[in-house]
């Protein structure tokens, strides 16, 4: 088999295998209860045929391996169990499907993510890039006093002196990204501009250090000098010596700082009461509707391991030594 | 008494040596040619210490004292003003710096006993244990930690004890990581070895052999290690799922007073007071990451080349 090919599936088995282990991790949050949880949803009034009721529901009463195959079958297929919220203790159900509490949402969090992705990538990439080639110019000093600045700062605090600029001084942006399912496009972008614009701010400074770095590292190894002595022009050293070996470590930084985003989405939502998976997540944790939080938990997870696979794998493709193996 | 090569002592020679430098003179020495950012970076510090320690005297009011005001403005009873039942913000950002800065620095001093030990542990033993504890170690860190600190605070509930625990946990993955790594290439060291030999138990020879060595890398990790599990419990706070009221946070305080912001237009300060919280943590963030920065240089031995 082709080295190439060998590595790629070592990394995707591995990364099925993490992928699994954290989803025992997630559905053993349930099996960490106390067990009188049952009355905490249903309330003190219920029953004991109510609470029984609901412990059926939940599969208690089964093995916890056998509720693991099918708690991890229904949400493969979608199915991701019904909600602790709207329960009562009379044994009146008007819980919902977690997947219709999700569904929309994912779809509006899936939108911030790609329309920041869209607009932070090209610029850390440019910013990073430029200030590699011009090190210790002015221009680096400031773009890396700025970008240093923003990494120390919690994204609230971004989001706020944005809100403070933006909305509240001079009133450009809405304050509030209440997106309606039937908004347009156009309509969208404007009232997920703010919570965009925050998360870029963030992201591009973690980018944008990472490549630099990258860059620097690569611009001092023998080979581009080689390069240089040989008499290359500074557009062949970057475009044929050093972008080839680049790849690796620029991909790595954007699926990393994409998967970053994962954790900073959480934050940003809640400022801007974006209705969006972290606004969910965070709800859901504060009244405790475990199958919500298992569920969110699930999708970012997913996400994230998702995301460094691919990173490894684009910086496995493209690595020179091995798809010229000797 | 002539010396000559029959009765020749050094102990003659030793009043000609500049007695060896103190400790103390050391301290004094590199901090002298330390540059601004870190010197600047140690004030603050040091003034939040003191804030921390001290904030019952030097705050004006009582932690949770409520006045008749909500939302009161900027004056001079009230010098930032209240928040939203009307306590006084000045006092609960000094008694933060007490319970958010104290609640950050417990958790990473706890992680650094579970994952520095562990990972002193692994890198001693390098048997089973090590595998075991590695490959959890990865899985774990597969799992963003805010993420994973949401999912174990909605099973065990939000209080400052299970705060520290879970995020003291999650963030020992990366010192337990760390501290492998370094203990790793000391751990083969001669004189590890002779410890061993000599039967020196596995407690002696974290303690006393490659604890030691690996220290410069532990201590700035420990700076860095500070400003994340901080800036992770302020966030957490912040979603209201962290420290809890009536405690003063400034994470939750932000919260509490973001409705603020939008009187901007009419009043600039009202429009500061969410700010004045998350400057606070934004401050000693970066003070710390100065810090930091100008430890890392100072102990690689990288000399500044004269430009």
């Amino acid at each position: 088999m082709h080295p190439v090919l060998k590595t790629v599936v070592q990394r995707l088995g591995l990364g099925l295998v993490t992928l699994f282990i954290v989803s025992i991790i997630i559905f053993a949050a349930i099996e960490l209860l106390p067990g009188d949880f049952g009355e905490a949803v249903l309330g003190q009034a219920a029953t004991e045929d109510t609470v029984a009721a609901f412990r059926r529901e939940l599969g208690l009463d089964k093995p916890a391996v056998l509720r693991y195959v099918d708690w991890i079958a229904g949400a493969v297929q979608g199915d991701l169990g019904n909600s602790f919220s709207g329960r009562s203790s009379s044994g009146v159900d008007r819980s919902r499907p977690v997947v219709d509490l999700i569904g929309p949402r994912l779809w509006n969090t899936m939108f911030l993510a790609s329309f920041t992705a869209v607009i932070a990538v090209p610029l850390a990439l440019f910013l990073g890039i430029s200030a590699a080639l011009y090190r210790n110019s002015i221009y680096d000093r400031v773009v890396n006093a700025m970008t240093l600045t923003t990494i120390s700062f919690p994204e609230f605090f971004v989001a706020y002196i944005l809100i403070l600029v933006l909305t509240s001084l001079w009133p450009i942006f809405p304050s509030l990204s209440n997106i309606s399912p039937d908004a347009d496009l156009l309509d969208r972008l404007y009232r997920s501009a703010m919570p965009a614009l925050t998360l870029t701010l963030v992201i591009v400074a973690h980018m944008m250090r990472m490549t630099r770095a990258a860059i620097i590292n690569l611009l001092a190894s023998p080979y581009i000098q080689m390069a240089r002595l040989s008499g290359a022009s500074q557009r062949e050293v970057i475009l044929k010596h050093a972008l080839p070996n680049a790849w690796a470590p620029i991909a790595t930084v954007i699926a990393f700082n994409l998967a970053y985003l994962v954790v900073g989405v959480v934050v940003v939502e809640v400022v801007f009461v974006y209705p969006g998976v972290g606004q969910l997540m965070v709800d859901a944790v504060s009244s405790r509707d475990i199958p919500v939080v298992q569920a969110c938990a699930l999708i970012f997870a997913a996400t994230y391991i998702i995301l460094n696979l691919i990173a490894d794998i684009i910086g496995i493709v493209t690595n020179p030594k091995l798809l010229h193996p000797k | 008494m002539t010396q000559t090569p029959q009765n020749y002592s050094a102990a003659n020679e030793k009043t000609a040596f500049v007695s060896e430098r103190s400790r103390w003179d050391r301290v004094k020495l590199t901090l002298g040619k330390s540059p601004w950012t870190a010197r600047f970076g140690m004030i603050v510090i040091l003034f939040y210490v003191i804030l921390g320690l001290f904030a019952p005297w030097i705050a004006p009011y009582g932690e949770a004292e409520v006045f008749a005001v909500p939302f009161a403005p900027w004056d001079a009873t009230h010098v930032f003003g209240t928040d939203q039942i009307g306590r006084d913000i000045l006092s609960r950002l000094i008694y933060g710096a007490r319970n958010t800065v104290g609640i950050a620095l417990a958790t990473t001093l706890l992680s650094f006993i579970i994952g520095g030990g562990l990972g002193l542990v692994a890198a001693i033993n390098r048997s089973y244990l090590d595998q075991l504890l590695s490959r959890g170690v990865d899985v774990l860190m597969a799992i963003p930690s805010l993420i994973f600190a949401l999912v174990l605070l909605s099973i065990f509930g939000s209080s400052a004890i299970n705060l520290i625990i879970i995020i003291a946990v999650l963030d020992a993955t990366r010192v337990f990581r760390l501290t492998r790594s370094v203990a790793v290439n000391v751990v083969v060291m001669e004189y590890v070895e002779a410890a061993r030999l000599r039967g020196e138990g596995l407690g002696w020879v974290m303690r006393r052999e490659i604890l030691p060595n690996i220290m410069p890398p532990l201590v700035a990790e420990f700076g860095l290690r500070f400003c994340f599990v901080f800036l992770t419990i302020a966030a957490l706070s912040f979603l209201g799922v962290g420290i809890q009221p009536p405690t003063a946070d400034w994470g939750s305080m932000v919260r509490e007073n973001a409705s603020l912001i939008q009187f901007a237009q009419y009043d600039i300060k009202a429009g500061l007071t969410p700010l004045l919280p998350a400057s606070a943590i934004a401050l000693l963030t970066v003070a710390v990451n100065f810090v930091v920065d100008w430890f890392l240089h100072h102990t690689s031995g990288i000399k500044d080349t004269p430009k």
